[in-house]
């Protein structure tokens, strides 16, 4: 399968360029973008791997909207790159810690054959006729329905406490009712009187 | 098709050979949807200022004709906007971020051309019928967003940079009612793919489309469309009055116009989808001779007309609303509506097939 070979290096030469200009580009709102490019090329190799509910989900999701508010608040920020660059030497460890994580995973994927992965067999390709999304919500509301609404749940009380902590009441606001002003009537408001016309003198 | 299929293998090898000719013969679909989409877009912009001429008892354009032909006035305006944009210089602000700036109004018009791949025209004239067509055409139309706000941010200007985040504010709110009214549809026909849908609406007559129903679904859905396409009454985002043209206020030229073909384009798929979800797409109204003779192409061709009128009827009608009532609309009363709908109808659904024969009027199932 060469075609999917050149597609394969293509989309991820995108990927790796655009996930470094992520973290080289000095400006943020560059930055955001390439990240935005580095989730759609990230579904573009997903789709190669026949996962195309996840790939498109991924798109509307993060790049439809998460990102979306994201690049809103990155654009309206006046970041001064200096004072974000003063702890760099600080944190250098705790980050190449976590780096130093991720290369290990990562050659643990690629030199498979040292830790045994080579046993699980290659999935089969599955028919034109075969619908990820269908079989993805019969698993989701079948087996894993108990982790699936505890993730839910989770995420409504995430949702709840970020309004209440940022809700606030103010006496002093000024705010019009729609459905009040929609239910206002003419007699409500105006009084027609009849007045006798005056006489010229 | 088969002899230039074989013609392409020869030349070209069995796999490289395959690859080729389906690359060939999308390319050819493409072309197939995208001129005629954007010759539409350029009559809807010429429709749109003639309807609203007339209901504003005006004549509209009627000057530019071709070759001098009389009954013929008007017909060439388009063409005439057209040359005069192309003509025009696209002027770049000294203070801009110059490739963001290019980049926008391309960002705009790429999901608005790309979300036609899976538009069926005919039960089998479709570019890419793929499973997740819903789907796919829900990711395209949020990424159209991009291209507003990064034009609201890179021309670096006060106006088009408010058009821009009361864009994005409006888009993101009015996707989730949108998303979920598409839920209720996806619901009934049990299906994402748009031909699917369609089939799912099959029967004698019109009392068979998801517009009966999802009624209401379809009222949140075409006015979540005009939101999302940010057209009168919801223009906010150009708001003339008040912030000039909003985030395409620094653009000119060939660059103003393809966000102008954007938005026009994204009216026209607005007025697809909604005649593919909820009025039945290529079915014709009912199942007897004269209108099953007809093409289904043409039935689409003419729900899609029909709904496009709502959008010239609804600018020509309605004051702009106000940016704290289009925020009220789309979070405190479409998302409720639709979340109760979801309910009622999984409840149905779940209803048990001896009760469901029962129902008085059973249009659901």
């Amino acid at each position: 399968m060469i075609f999917q070979d050149i597609l394969f290096y293509f989309f991820s030469a995108i990927l790796i360029a655009s996930a470094l200009g992520v973290i080289t580009m000095r400006n943020p709102v560059n930055s955001a973008l390439l990240l935005v490019l580095s989730f759609v090329t990230c579904a573009g190799l997903w789709l190669l791997l026949e996962a195309e509910f996840l790939a498109i989900t991924l798109v509307l999701v993060y790049v439809g909207a998460v990102m979306v508010l994201f690049l809103f608040v990155v654009m309206m920020l006046d970041i001064n790159l200096d004072r974000l660059r003063e702890g760099f030497w600080k944190w250098f460890p705790f980050g190449a810690m976590i780096a130093l994580v991720m290369v290990v995973e990562i050659s643990m994927v690629l030199m498979g054959r040292y830790f045994g992965h080579e046993e699980m067999p290659i999935p089969e390709p599955k028919g034109t006729d075969y619908s990820n999304t269908k079989e993805l919500g019969r698993l989701i509301y079948t087996e894993y329905v108990y982790a699936f609404e505890l993730a839910a749940v989770l995420l409504l009380v995430a949702m709840i406490a970020a309004i209440a902590l940022t809700l606030r009441h103010r006496e002093d606001k000024k705010s019009t009712n729609p459905s009040k002003q929609v239910k206002v009537r003419k007699e409500d408001r105006i009084r027609i009187v009849n007045m006798p016309t005056e006489k010229k003198e | 098709m088969e002899s230039i299929q074989q013609q392409f293998v020869e030349i070209l090898g069995a796999e490289w050979g395959f690859m080729m000719f389906s690359l060939a013969t999308n390319m050819t679909f493409i072309f197939a949807i995208v001129v005629p989409l954007l010759l539409g877009v350029a009559y809807l912009t010429f429709a749109e200022r003639k309807i609203i001429a007339y209901m504003q008892i005006r004549v509209g354009p009627n000057r530019v004709t071709f070759f001098g032909i009389p009954w013929l006035r008007g017909w060439g305006q388009p063409i005439a906007d057209a040359v005069k944009a192309i003509m025009k210089e696209i002027i770049i602000p000294t203070s801009a971020n110059k490739f963001l700036f290019i980049l926008a109004p391309v960002l705009t018009i790429m999901p608005a051309l790309a979300a036609w791949a899976v538009i069926p025209f005919s039960p089998e004239l479709v570019l890419a019928d793929i499973n997740a067509g819903l789907l796919y055409i829900l990711a395209m139309t949020s990424m159209g967003i991009y291209g507003i706000i990064i034009a609201g941010w890179a021309s670096n200007s006060k106006y088009a940079f408010i058009g821009a985040m009361r864009s994005a504010a409006q888009v993101v709110s009015y996707e989730l009612a949108m998303g979920f009214a598409l839920v209720c549809v996806l619901m009934m026909s049990q299906s994402l793919n748009l031909g699917d849908i369609v089939n799912g609406q099959q029967g004698n007559s019109l009392l068979n489309w998801y517009l009966i129903p999802l009624f209401p679904m379809f009222l949140v859905y075409l006015i979540s469309g005009v939101a999302e396409t940010n057209r009168a009454p919801f223009d906010v985002a150009e708001g003339e009055s008040e912030i000039v043209a909003g985030f395409h206020v620094d653009y000119s030229g060939m660059a103003f116009t393809v966000f102008f073909l954007a938005e026009y384009s994204n009216m026209i798929l607005v007025a697809t989808l909604t005649s593919i979800m909820f009025l039945g797409g290529w079915l014709p109204p009912i199942d007897i001779a004269p209108f099953t003779l007809i093409p289904g192409f043409i039935w689409l061709l003419l729900k899609i007309a029909f709904i496009l009128f709502f959008f010239l009827w609804f600018r020509a009608t309605f004051p702009r609303y106000r940016y704290d009532q289009i925020m009220r609309l789309g979070w405190k009363i479409f998302i409720p509506i639709t979340l109760v709908w979801i309910v009622l109808l999984g409840a149905i659904m779940q209803l048990p097939e001896s009760i469901r024969n029962v129902f008085p009027l059973n249009i659901w199932f």
